[in-house]
């Protein structure tokens, strides 16, 4: 009875899974949606708290030491999520999805050790047919082939996320450089490819220790069958190579993510997010349980999607990203060129070009997130609006760290859903446009991407903010932008800089326009 | 060969499983609004602390003597909650930002 009990609250959890991503597909609600596969998930956790039978018919035990973890994880979890500011966000999912791997990583360590330490001694009288004598077929165990290698996949997958997680994380709130040595992918297929090998190798050997040899077969028609008894025992190395295989993969996630740029970053956080669900998908064979398949499996087809759409977006393909061609090569290609002379522009004029013209076209970046400035640009667009200037957003699938991040952060400062623009959008609107301000942007703005061949984002597509009248670019510094690329926009006669902080360029603004 | 097509029979359920849900996966994410990318991978970040269960299934079945099981199992106990309770408590308080300003200015349309 609790058994079925238990089957109901996983297909209910399941169902919420499926509907919850459904309902986060549209703004109206998505809320709801997350709510709904929270409440699923409560289920089927405290439903296998207390439900839960192995095939035994035995219930879980240790509820001390469960109780005390959920309360744990739950209470930092809860801190941790409500104390980030927007502007760290990304770097908060990519943590949480590196708390998941490291999950899948230690079900498997335990997994391993548990199937090791059983007791596999072989008791000939199984094999032995009192009428027909020893039956051969008899004398190989049958070995949990399936079971290993889900156990291995799970601590493959979810080691690789967990390290590759923590470097994104480390690289998006400045702690980790991007780093990249001579051969690096090389090194990396190399690396991907021993742990696989090792991994087939440590199937073999196991699977070989379970087969019994001809001295042993001689030894067993000698005794009285009934009472034989064979000890199989796993060697060291098995425990060793096990080890070895779980230090390669987080080796192998570090150096994964680490020559990736910043600017490729919401494409490798989408797909670890995926490689989670497939490591929390192994759980699921493992214990063959079905919710754990389903969301698990569900995350990793739509994790792969997104990444693949987020490639998309910037017209490259995925094995481009992950090879890489932003960061230290970049830098090299682009600079032997004649740049011209950028003119600034003082916030005075600036603001009575703004506070005249008809529309104004916003287009934020990284910067605008890294300075906090979010607030000071909707005070901006409410007092242009109140001059009766038009004010709309020009958002870029992939400007700031993470698909949407800008979206995400221009909400937290009130700015009404209407006036964001998705690029295409935007792009019909530029001709039209007077002003565009771009606010710590500077990729997705660099027309090099239609013009260069040479140049390492050639072939993604971009705002065309040049189709405006003016151009006004707010920047710390004339440094180039997150992959390392200098930008041709900024030295077009249209194009003025108004260098600076943003949040504190935009206040200035605001103060300047008041006055006029 | 054999081996496999048996596992392949009495593991027939499971495959299903796994191949409805990647094409239901890539159903339910291909109309996402680009706005909704970050909540949704959140979410899906937040959907995939499923493997939490695997976790108390481990702690639970754990015996009272087997230490270096006790700790790892406690420890994934843990961080599975982690992403599961920082996951959907990251996503609403995205999510709450947008509701918000939609009940705030519903007339700001233009």
């Amino acid at each position: 009875m609790e058994i079925s009990i238990l089957t109901v609250l996983y297909l209910v959890a399941s169902v919420s899974f499926i509907l919850g991503l459904k309902m986060l597909s549209h703004p109206e609600t998505a809320r709801k949606g997350n709510l709904a596969a929270a409440a699923g998930m409560s289920l089927a956790i405290f439903g296998t708290i207390f439900l839960y039978q192995d095939e035994d018919g035995s219930k879980l035990h240790n509820y001390g030491w469960i109780f005390t973890g959920l309360v744990i994880g739950g209470i930092i979890g809860v801190a941790a999520a409500k104390k980030v500011k927007m502007t760290a966000m990304p770097e908060m999912v990519s943590l949480f999805n590196g708390m998941g791997g490291a999950c899948a990583a230690l079900i498997s360590l335990v997994e391993f050790n548990h199937f090791a330490a059983t007791d596999f001694t072989f008791r000939i009288f199984e094999a032995y047919d009192s009428t027909a004598g020893i039956d051969e077929d008899m004398l190989v165990l049958p070995v949990p082939t399936a079971m290993i290698i889900t156990v291995l996949l799970g601590l493959i997958i979810g080691s690789i996320s967990f390290a590759g997680s923590m470097v994104a994380w480390g690289k998006l709130n400045g702690r980790i450089q991007d780093k990249t040595f001579k051969g690096h992918h090389v090194s990396n297929l190399v690396l991907l490819g021993g742990i696989l090998i090792i991994s087939i190798l440590l199937i073999i050997q196991i699977h070989s220790s379970f087969r019994l040899g001809p001295e042993e077969l001689r030894i067993l028609h000698l005794r009285n069958p009934l009472l034989s008894k064979i000890n199989i025992t796993l060697p060291v190395s098995v425990y060793i190579v096990f080890y070895a295989i779980f230090l390669l993969s987080l080796l192998y996630g570090i150096l994964f993510v680490l020559p990736i740029g910043g600017a490729d970053m919401p494409v490798v956080i989408s797909l670890l997010n995926s490689f989670t669900g497939v490591a929390a998908a192994c759980g699921g064979f493992l214990y063959d349980n079905k919710v754990m398949l389903t969301g698990g499996i569900l995350v990793g087809a739509a994790g792969t999607l997104l990444t693949i759409l987020m490639c998309r977006a910037m017209n490259r393909s995925l094995k481009n990203v992950l090879i890489g061609s932003f960061g230290g090569n970049a830098s090299q290609t682009a600079v032997n060129k004649d740049q011209g002379q950028f003119k600034e522009i003082t916030l005075n004029d600036a603001a009575v070009v703004m506070a005249y013209a008809n529309k104004v076209m916003i287009v934020p970046g990284y910067g605008l997130a890294v300075a906090q400035a979010q607030h000071a640009c909707h005070e901006l667009e409410k007092i242009l609006n109140e001059r009766g200037v038009n004010v709309k957003y020009a958002i870029h699938p992939v400007a700031g760290r993470m698909p949407g991040h800008m979206n995400v952060l221009l909400a937290e400062a009130d700015v009404s859903y209407e006036k964001l623009l998705e690029m295409e959008h935007a792009n019909d609107e530029f001709p039209t446009t007077d002003v565009v301000l771009v606010l710590g942007a500077n990729d997705v703005v660099n027309p090099a991407a239609k013009s260069d061949p040479d140049s390492p984002i050639y072939g993604m597509p971009i705002l065309d903010v040049e189709l405006a009248k003016t151009v006004i670019v707010n920047k710390r510094s004339m440094k180039p932008g997150y992959a390392g690329i200098e930008n041709q926009l900024f030295f077009q006669p249209k194009t003025s800089m108004l260098f600076g902080d943003a949040k504190k360029v935009l206040q200035d603004l605001i103060g300047e326009i008041k006055n006029l | 060969m054999q081996n496999f097509f048996n596992w392949i029979t009495s593991n027939q359920q499971i495959i299903y499983i796994v191949i409805l849900m990647v094409f239901v996966g890539i159903e339910v994410i291909g109309r996402v609004p680009s706005v909704l990318h970050t909540p949704l991978m959140s979410g899906a970040n937040a959907i995939h602390g499923v493997v939490i269960i695997g976790a108390i299934i481990v702690m639970g079945k754990a015996e009272n003597n087997n230490f270096t099981a006790l700790i790892l199992g406690f420890l994934a106990v843990v961080l599975g909650t982690l992403n599961v309770v920082g996951g959907f408590v990251v996503t609403d308080r995205m999510l709450e930002m947008f509701k918000k300003k939609k009940a705030h200015n519903p007339n700001n349309i233009i």
